[in-house]
C-alpha cells in the first residue's frame, strides 16, 4: 500500500492514462478525486474504484476554468480533508499540424488545457500543500516536450511549457517539502489514441517506422506511465524533484544509426 | 516482493549506496550477489541479508580486472542460475581536484574503477542477459557527470562517460529486452562520505552549508533515496524505460535559486 492514507487529485481521470493512474493509486491505498470534464466517464471511474473497495469522488472539472478548479479543491478537502498528490494529466491534442497550418483556435485550446490548466490546478492546490508542509505534484507532459516531433506545433509548445514549469515549481516549493516532477510519455495506446494508431497500422511501413523509433520495439501502454507515476507520487521518491522523466521506450534517449 | 524470483549482482555492495541497494533488493525478494573488493564489508552485507531471511553470496571482486569479473559472473550463475539485474555501483573519488592539480595516477585509478569497471561488468553480464532475452542494468553515475561541479575533474570524466555508455548500451541491447538506465545521485551521506562531510562541518561550515543549499529539498541524500530509485528501475514496474539518466538529487540538477 504505497500510497496508504494519501489523498490524490488526478485530472482527466475519466479515461486513458488518468484512469489507469486513478485505479492504481486507489489500489495502493490512496483516496482519489477523479477530476474530469466528461461526466459519464468520470463517474464510471469513481464507481470502478469504489467497487474494488477504494475511496473515490468524481468532480466535474474543466481545468482551463479557475472557478472549476477552485471548486475541485474545495470538494476534495470537504470529502478528504487533505491533498497529498496532484496529477496534472488532463490534456488535448486537437491538431496534428505544423505551425503554419495550425489554427489560432486550436492553438488557444491546446495551450489552455495542457499548460494553463496545469498552472491553474497547481496554483490552487499549492497553498493546501504548503500548509501541510509537503506534497507531490506530478505533471504529465510528453516526449514531444523534450524533443522536436513533426506536426505537433501547439502540442510541443504546451508540453515544453510544462517541462519548464516543472523545474520552476520545483525550485520555488522545495523549501515547503513539495516535490514537483513530470513524466514525459512517448506514444501510448489508450482508448483515445486507439483510432489514431489503427489508422497508422493500416500502412505496415508507417507502423514499422513508428515502432522503430522506440528502442524497446513497442509503443507504450497505460501501466508503463501509471507505475512511474506511483513511484513519483509515493514517499519512495522523497528526494527527487525537478525531473522530467521520459517513459517512452527510448524514444528521446537513443538513436539507432 | 517487487523483485520476486530475480537475481541481482551489485558491485561495491560492502558499504554505502551499494549496501543499501543490496539490502532493499533482498527484502524485495531478489537473490543478491555482493561483488565487493573489501572482504569485511562484503561478508557483513551477506550476513545481514541472511539474518533478514534473504539469500546472498559474497564474491570478492576487483572490477578493474577482467578475470575477477568473469569469475563474478561464473559464480553467480553457479549459485543462482541466472542474472536479471546488474547494478554498477562501485566507484571511487580519490582526488577532489581540478584538472591541473589532478595526478595522472588519480586520473587512471578513477577512470579504471568508475568507468572501465562498469564496462567490464556489463561486458560479461550482457551475454547472459541476451540469452535470457531480458534484464535490467543500472549504472550509478552522479550529478557530477551531468553538470559541471568544481574540483572534480577525474570523477566528472568518469561519471559523464558512464552516462554516455549507458545510452549507448540502451540502444544496442534494447532489441534483446535489456534495459539500461543511469542514476545520478546528489551528495549522499554514507559511512564513506561522512568523513568528508564531518571534516567540512568542522573546518569549513560555510561550504557545508553551500553544499546543502545546492539541494532545494534542503538536506543531503540518504542511501535509501537512491536504493528505491534503483528498485524501480530494476523491477518490472519500468518495462518501457531505457536510456535514461535520472537525478536522485533533491533538485540539485534542475533548480537554481536566483
Amino acid at each position: 500500500m504505497r500510497l496508504k492514507d494519501k489523498v490524490s487529485i488526478i485530472t482527466g481521470a475519466g479515461s486513458g492514462l488518468g484512469r489507469e493512474m486513478a485505479l492504481l493509486f486507489a489500489r495502493e491505498g490512496s483516496s482519489v478525486v477523479v477530476a474530469e470534464l466528461k461526466e459519464e466517464s468520470g463517474k464510471r471511474v469513481a464507481e470502478e474504484i469504489q467497487k474494488e473497495g477504494g475511496s473515490a469522488l468524481f468532480v466535474k472539472t474543466d481545468v482551463s476554468r479557475s472557478a472549476d478548479v477552485e471548486r475541485m479543491v474545495v470538494e476534495a478537502l470537504s470529502a478528504f480533508a487533505r491533498i497529498d498528490v496532484l496529477v496534472n494529466n488532463a490534456g488535448v491534442n486537437p491538431s496534428r499540424t505544423p505551425l503554419a497550418e495550425t489554427s489560432e483556435e486550436h492553438w488557444d485550446l491546446t495551450l489552455a488545457v495542457n499548460l494553463k490548466g496545469v498552472f491553474l490546478c497547481s496554483k490552487v492546490v499549492l497553498p493546501v500543500m504548503m500548509k501541510q508542509k509537503g506534497g507531490s505534484i506530478l505533471h504529465i507532459a510528453s516526449a514531444a516536450g523534450l524533443i522536436g516531433c513533426s506536426s505537433r506545433a501547439a502540442y510541443s509548445a504546451s508540453k515544453g511549457g510544462v517541462v519548464g514549469l516543472t523545474r520552476s515549481m520545483a525550485v520555488d516549493y522545495a523549501s515547503h517539502g513539495i516535490r514537483v516532477n513530470s513524466i514525459c510519455p512517448g506514444f501510448i495506446e489508450t482508448d483515445l489514441t486507439h483510432s489514431y494508431f489503427d489508422d497508422i497500422r493500416r500502412d505496415p511501413k508507417r507502423w514499422q517506422h513508428i515502432i522503430g523509433l522506440h528502442a524497446l520495439d513497442r509503443i507504450g501502454i497505460p501501466s508503463d506511465v501509471a507505475q512511474t507515476a506511483l513511484f513519483l507520487a509515493s514517499d519512495e521518491s522523497s528526494w527527487i524533484t525537478g525531473l522530467n522523466l521520459a517513459v517512452d521506450g527510448g524514444f528521446t534517449s537513443v538513436k539507432r544509426i | 516482493m517487487r523483485l520476486q524470483g530475480k537475481v541481482s549482482i551489485i558491485t561495491g555492495a560492502g558499504s554505502g549506496l551499494g549496501k543499501e541497494i543490496a539490502l532493499l533488493f533482498a527484502r524485495e525478494g531478489s537473490k543478491v550477489a555482493i561483488a565487493e573488493i573489501q572482504e569485511e564489508g562484503g561478508q557483513a552485507t551477506v550476513q545481514q541479508i541472511e539474518r533478514e531471511g534473504g539469500s546472498a553470496l559474497f564474491l570478492r571482486t576487483d572490477i578493474t580486472r577482467a578475470s575477477d569479473v568473469e569469475r563474478m559472473v561464473e559464480k553467480t550463475l553457479q549459485a543462482y542460475g541466472r542474472i536479471d539485474v546488474l547494478v554498477n555501483n562501485a566507484g571511487i573519488n580519490p582526488s577532489r581536484t581540478p584538472v591541473h592539480e589532478t595526478s595522472e595516477e588519480a586520473w587512471d585509478q578513477t577512470l579504471s574503477v568508475n568507468l572501465k569497471g562498469a564496462f567490464l561488468c556489463s561486458k560479461y553480464v550482457l551475454p547472459v542477459m541476451m540469452k535470457q532475452k531480458g534484464g535490467s542494468i543500472i549504472h550509478i553515475a552522479s550529478i557530477v557527470g551531468a553538470m559541471g561541479c568544481s574540483d572534480r575533474a577525474a570523477y566528472a570524466a568518469s561519471k559523464g562517460g558512464l552516462i554516455g555508455l549507458g545510452r549507448s548500451m540502451a540502444v544496442d541491447y534494447a532489441s534483446y529486452g535489456i534495459r539500461v538506465n543511469t542514476l545520478n545521485p546528489g551528495f549522499i551521506e554514507t559511512e564513506l562520505t561522512r568523513v568528508y562531510f564531518d571534516k567540512l562541518r568542522e573546518q569549513d561550515p560555510k561550504k557545508m552549508e553551500r553544499i546543502i543549499d545546492h539541494h532545494p529539498l534542503g538536506r543531503l541524500g540518504r542511501p535509501e533515496d537512491v536504493a528505491y530509485a534503483a528498485l524501480f528501475l530494476a523491477s518490472d514496474e519500468s518495462p518501457w524505460i531505457t536510456g535514461l539518466d535520472m537525478g536522485v538529487d533533491g533538485g540539485f540538477l534542475h533548480c537554481k535559486r536566483i
